[in-house]
């Protein structure tokens, strides 16, 4: 699970790989102009560490909108068709009862455990989806490795350049960043 | 940057914010997260004390199952007619309870209240202990509670089916999708949280703990992206579906023929009794819990007196309802309906009834006085009112209907034993060990989302500077 690069690391002891430049801003508005900054300059692996959510801050970054509705909306159609089915299979195939000489298929009395059926998967698939398209869990990142990251659980507004960036030049990547107003630049290894 | 004393500011009580004054990030964070983040052996002793007290209510719980799974339904007080009694007044009281965390955590962020921020955590942690107090009575009032797994729809070698028309088995879908879906609620709004106090802990071992709990978070902004979409499904998700759990435990009822019990107004009368004792129970939660861990600037006055609205419009429809209850008994033209509503009101149980209208009409009428909405000693006395009144109304309700149905030489009579005061009084024990458990290890304020209440208080702070009175 921890995903420690102890091969590089053996091959080349004296210098771990470089993973980026990372920066500390001092707010949200700062942040998402940095980002727009940073993006317009030509980097294109840029990502954004904040302990809250930053509105906006997606779009500066050119984050598509995620894809998890529809995931759910998949969960939630094969919850609700699953259920209804599976009613219906029960008590016009399997177990067919006469009760009072209602109709086998009386499907209004299907409908509460259809919608529960529904609920229960979107939210599985909202939950699970969400664990799952972020990569959790995932104990250990190298972004853990930047000075005074334990702030981007805090206070901190974090932007980060990669390294593996074609444009990425330690020397002008940290230049912008301070010219952007970062509070702090420093470069940090995996 | 971690305390071992704990944070005591002088109490200022804020009446019209959401948040006391002066308070930044790093302020709240360290309030919130430095109650969990204590060392062990420094653990206060009122904790303890309130540790051991409900873990003593605990062994009498068990102590009442014990005893019912060994000898059976027959210690307690029902029988026929009265075939149900402490066993589904406590169900239906106890998921009452839980409804309101669901409304505070998933309806209020979907209208966008501000104020539901520093009280959805622990409401939502209640709602999940009460459906887990609540969970427990349908499946021990079975009489064979080890063949509770019949409720669930499996290829069983009996060849047979549960029966997916009746009300009853809506229900076993409806409280189980309930608590999962509580509960991955509950865990997806923790996960930032999480990840702050796994930043903030010194010792490795609490280090360690929220670590793993945090799945890794970093507060990536596409991470947050996805998160907030979650959040939002998982919000519009739980709303109709605690609706929908209420509706369903009503229809238990409404399907039945009993006078009192066949009546098509239950859902929403059901869902605002839920709210009204659930909104209750936050309150006498949340009183004695801001004064114990010096809150005062997090979950302000402004916070009782908006929960003290919700609590007096949804008791506003509960009368409604009662007065709705009485006047259906004459307009139906059935003697069986009308004479429910006699028994009720001068009946040998009319003290009950009685008991429901003063503590459920009555005495919350001063909460539409500002002066008393905002004062937390009556405030806490009118909710432990209503949650005692919300319990007389199932009682009313259930017992009151079977004891005298249609025909006199069926009347029978109901008298609770010494058991059912266990299970009840017990389950207190397990709802409370939960609950100071909780206190303890999780942050009980979604540390997060006060943050971003700070970030957005300032900012609106900035817009009235910059655009003076018209911006505001």
């Amino acid at each position: 699970m921890f995903k420690r690069k102890s091969n590089a690391a053996e091959a080349a002891p004296t210098a771990p790989a470089t993973y980026g430049m990372m920066a500390e801003f001092s707010g949200t508005d700062e942040i998402i102009a940095a980002a727009e900054s940073v993006r317009a300059a030509g980097y294109t692996l840029v990502e954004a560490y904040t302990h809250i959510p930053v509105h906006g801050l997606d779009d500066a970054l050119g984050h598509k909108p995620t894809r998890l509705p529809w995931l759910v909306l998949a969960g939630g159609i094969t919850g609700a068709s699953g259920l209804f089915g599976f009613m219906t299979w029960v008590n016009l195939v399997d177990y067919p009862m006469n009760i009072g000489g209602r109709p086998n298929f009386s499907w209004p009395a299907f409908v509460p455990i259809t919608f529960e059926g529904m609920v229960l998967f979107s939210a599985f698939a909202a939950v699970f989806g969400l664990i799952l398209i972020c990569g959790f869990p995932l104990p250990y990142h190298p972004v853990f490795n930047a000075p005074g990251f334990e702030r981007a659980s805090l206070n901190g507004f974090f932007l980060c350049i990669e390294a593996k960036d074609p444009q990425y030049d330690a020397a002008k990547a940290s230049s912008l960043l301070t010219k952007l107003g970062a509070t702090a630049v420093h470069e940090f290894s995996e | 940057m971690q305390t071992s004393q704990p944070l005591k500011p002088p109490v200022v009580e804020t009446y019209d914010e959401l948040l006391g004054p002066g308070e930044t990030y790093s302020s709240v964070t360290a309030r919130i997260g430095d109650i969990v983040l204590y060392p062990v052996l420094k653990t206060p002793w009122g904790w303890i004390g309130g540790f051991v007290a409900a873990g003593l209510l605990l062994m009498l719980y068990l102590y009442s199952l014990a005893t019912l799974f060994t000898v059976g339904i027959g210690i307690w007080g029902i029988n026929i007619p009265v075939a149900w009694g402490f066993d589904i007044i406590n169900f239906v009281w106890w998921i009452g309870i839980g409804h309101a965390g669901t409304l505070i955590s998933a309806v209020l962020l979907l209208f966008r209240q501000d104020w539901r921020t520093s009280i959805n955590r622990a409401a939502e942690a209640m709602t999940i202990f009460a459906v887990a107090c609540a969970g427990i009575y349908p499946l021990i009032h079975t009489g064979r509670p080890w063949l509770d797994y019949w409720f669930l729809p499996y290829p069983s070698t009996l060849g047979m089916w549960p029966q997916f028309r009746s009300p009853l088995e809506w229900d076993v879908f409806a409280i189980s999708t309930y608590a999962t879906v509580s509960v991955l609620f509950w865990f997806i709004g923790l996960i930032p949280d999480l990840a702050t106090l796994r930043d903030r802990a010194q010792h490795p071992i609490p280090k360690l703990f929220y670590g793993l709990l945090s799945l890794g978070w970093r507060g990536a902004a596409k991470h947050w992206q996805r998160y907030e979409k979650a959040s939002l499904i998982l919000a519009g998700l739980s709303t109709p579906l605690v609706l929908s759990v209420h509706s369903i435990i009503s229809f238990d009822f409404a399907v039945a023929q009993l006078p009192g019990w066949h009546v098509t107004v239950f859902p929403p009368y059901f869902v605002a009794g839920a709210v009204y004792c659930g909104f209750a129970m936050v309150i006498v939660l949340m009183i004695p819990i801001r004064r114990w861990f010096g809150l005062h600037s997090l979950i302000t006055m402004r916070h009782f007196d908006v929960m003290s609205k919700v609590m007096l419009a949804s008791g506003l429809i509960v009368t409604y309802g009662y007065f709705g209850e009485i006047f259906y008994s004459w307009y139906s033209g059935s003697i069986y309906e009308y004479f429910l509503i006699v028994n009720r009101i001068a009946g040998p149980w009319a003290w009950s009834y009685w008991a429901l209208i003063l503590f459920n009409v009555l005495i919350p009428q001063v909460l539409w006085f500002k002066r008393y909405r905002t004062n937390l000693p009556v405030l806490f006395f009118v909710s432990m009112c209503i949650n005692i009144g919300m319990w007389f109304e199932r009682w009313v309700i259930i017992v009151l209907s079977l004891t005298r149905d249609f025909l006199p030489t069926s009347w029978g009579v109901y008298t609770p034993t010494f058991y059912d005061w266990a299970t009840y009084i017990g389950s207190f024990g397990l709802f409370f060990i939960l609950f100071f458990l909780f206190i303890r290890l999780l942050p009980m304020v979604a540390i997060f989302e006060v943050r971003d209440l700070v970030h957005k208080t300032a900012q609106k702070a900035h817009d009235k500077e910059d655009h003076g009175h018209a911006g505001a």
